[in-house]
């Protein structure tokens, strides 16, 4: 195999989960929803990837097990802000920690056992051009069908969304349910695809990393792949730069991926242009219909 | 803010398993902190192994508690908590413990402290480690005689002394066998990153490099050489169940007689500060069953573990040349400990820059 075709494969895993994680995540803020719980909603779909393609020895099972451990956990945060009204900080940060904690627990068994991988076809396994499809899906129906128009409308303003007619709530937990599915495969990916193994927190921050882009992105798709890609090639690229052993400090390449999204971050929120009308308006609300 | 609630969580739950604990004096409550998860089958896992042991051995006489994935920047609170709560003991299983450990152990001159892998003690103080250097002169020696691109990748963790002796110590058993030999160093800044261990095993194996060599916690670096067919070492636990075709062997730590040790001198009282750095001599350092590899070569590695237990061998004998081509160390002896416990300079041949 070529060099740089390995390479490049490496950028490519790195991205994917967080290119899938993301894409749900921008969905899920642009109905006007703040989900902080990408980590565990991640971390949950990957020991339940991991599990059911152990347990059965698919690895599609497993796929679709971490979709559904992922929107599980959703509906829990959906129940909890959407129904009861909760902080959706807090419950977004209690829902990492629960997925965090819990998943250790389901996945003690699992430690120590080697995972079933997901086939790959020239390197390439089928979640790769699904993040992409689905990036492209994601793309065409928030900005271009009748459907993505009520999403946005949701999210930037619920009262008048509501005053519509349109059902705020149902559309929003559309929404994180969709946000879910993707974190969980986001998960999954990592624990049938990128390390096929199940160990705790296996995850190691990459949900966050996720959140941060669909910020970075300014809640725009593409810009959501271009990001998860531009984070995933500055890690791995620093990682070859090391290897040809040229005099650079390790520490500051290191850093380079979180440098080099937060400039990008200043970058884009000093132009009005870019973030204009972006950020839905309503992000972070509770929204309660009687009030 | 994650990490902080992660501890904050963890700490909740260790306080939780030890509300109503009894102190009474024929019993110890021995606590650790561990800086990974006690799932990564590695580093951690090794040391709860330990912990474990310490139960079943000494049975009623002791109560641990265990707090993980505690964050070494913001250790102080944890080592705190335990240290209000109650425990005579407390272990602290990572090198960036040190400074919190020393200064918590300040505010609780009766609790006993024992941190490992550092290198500064106090009257409540013990600093404990491994001469893990040992296995890794072992490895570096399996590794020269087995590559065919006559380069190892090396994934490591933080440029502390611990880990370049190891490096040095793997490229010195290495040179033994083929003075030509290279290695490649990759600095992943973190002990336990499964993607990221894996994407710089995929780097290095695409950058030439046929043997991955680790000092970081995870499996998931053997897991690549696995799937691409090349080879490597385990880390800390025997790994071969991840990396049943690709695995040589592995530096396998045992720390349960340290632990029943020490915690029986507190219990009989007779516990003082020391700075314990035991080897494969003790048993502390183990090398795994060699796998994949042919007759001669694994005839070459037991001679000479065999020679570095009896004290034949030490991988550090000089005169040792620095890349800065300076030499140390007196020839036909070995370094003193002291210079091993504080190394921060590459042997020759080493093609990298140490970090600063």
């Amino acid at each position: 195999m070529d060099v740089w075709f390995a390479v490049f494969l490496t950028i490519v895993t790195a991205a994917t989960p967080l290119l899938l994680a993301a894409t749900g995540e921008l969905v899920v803020e642009r109905s006007g929803v703040l989900n902080l719980g990408v980590e565990g909603m991640m971390v949950m779909g990957a020991v339940a990837g991991f599990g059911a393609a152990f347990l059965s020895g698919n690895p599609y099972l497993g796929v679709i097990a971490a979709i559904f451990a992922g929107m599980a956990m959703a509906l829990l945060f959906g129940f909890l802000t959407l129904s009861l009204v909760t902080n959706q900080v807090a419950t977004g940060l209690s829902l990492t920690l629960l997925g965090l904690g819990l998943s250790g627990l389901l996945g003690e068994s699992f430690v120590g056992e080697p995972g079933v991988r997901l086939p790959k076809w020239l390197g390439i396994d089928m979640l790769i051009p699904l993040s992409f499809i689905l990036t492209a899906v994601v793309a065409f129906v928030l900005f271009r069908t009748k459907a993505g128009l009520i999403i946005r409308a949701v999210g930037d303003s619920h009262s008048s969304a509501h005053a519509l007619g349109y059902r705020v709530i149902w559309v929003r937990y559309g929404c994180v349910l969709f946000g879910g599915a993707c974190a969980g495969l986001a998960g999954g990916y990592l624990s049938l695809v990128y390390t096929p193994q199940w160990v705790e927190n296996m995850t190691a921050g990459r949900g966050w990393i996720a959140l941060a882009l669909v910020v970075f992105a300014s809640w725009l798709p593409w810009r959501v792949a271009i990001g998860a890609y531009l984070f995933g090639a500055i890690s791995i690229l620093s990682f070859v730069v090391q290897t040809r052993g040229w005099s650079i400090p390790p520490q500051f390449l290191n850093s380079l991926p979180y440098l080099g999204t937060i400039l990008a971050l200043v970058v884009i929120s000093a132009s009005r242009r870019l973030t204009r009308g972006n950020a839905p308006a309503s992000l972070g609300q509770p929204f309660v219909p009687d009030r | 803010m994650k990490k902080l609630l992660l501890n904050a969580a963890a700490l909740a739950l260790a306080v939780g398993i030890s509300a109503g604990s009894a102190s009474a004096a024929d019993k110890v409550k021995a606590c650790w902190i561990y800086v990974g998860a006690i799932g990564d089958f590695g580093w951690t896992y090794q040391h709860d192994q330990g912990r474990l042991a310490v139960e079943k051995e000494l049975g009623d006489k002791v109560q641990t508690v265990f707090v993980e994935n505690v964050a070494e920047a913001d250790s102080e609170r944890a080592i705190e908590r335990l240290a209000r709560e109650g425990c005579a003991i407390i272990f602290t299983t990572s090198f960036g413990f040190m400074e919190p450990t020393l200064k918590v152990a300040k505010k609780f001159p009766d609790v006993k402290f024992e941190h490992a892998t550092g290198f500064k003690t106090a009257p409540n103080v013990t600093t404990y480690n491994a001469k893990f250097h040992e296995g890794r002169y072992v490895i570096g020696q399996i590794a020269a005689k087995m590559s065919k691109t006559g380069t190892a990748g090396y994934i490591v963790s933080f440029p502390i002394p611990e880990v370049v002796a190891g490096i040095n110590a793997f490229m010195l058993g290495a040179q033994s066998v083929n003075p030509d030999f290279k290695v490649k160093i990759v600095w992943a800044n973190t002990w336990y990153d499964p993607g990221k261990e894996a994407d710089a095993a995929k780097v290095l194996f695409s950058q030439g490099a046929d043997i991955i060599v680790q000092h970081t916690d995870s499996t998931a670096a053997l897991q690549v050489a696995e799937e691409q067919g090349k080879h490597g070492f385990g880390q800390a636990s025997d790994m071969i169940k991840f990396a049943p075709k690709a695995q040589y062997t592995a530096i396998v730590d045992n720390w349960t007689p340290y632990y029943i040790r020490r915690i029986n001198d507190v219990l009989n009282g007779t516990w003082k500060s020391e700075s314990s750095w035991d080897g494969m001599a003790e048993g502390t350092v183990n090398i795994a069953p060699y796998t994949n590899l042919p007759d001669d070569v694994v005839k070459m590695a037991t001679e000479t573990a065999e020679a570095i237990k009896t004290g034949k061998l030490h991988p550090f004998t000089g005169p040792i040349t620095k890349q800065d081509g300076t030499v140390v160390g007196e020839a036909g002896k070995g370094l003193p400990d002291g210079d091993i416990l504080g190394m921060n300079w590459y042997v020759k041949g080493i093609d990298d820059q140490l970090p600063k």
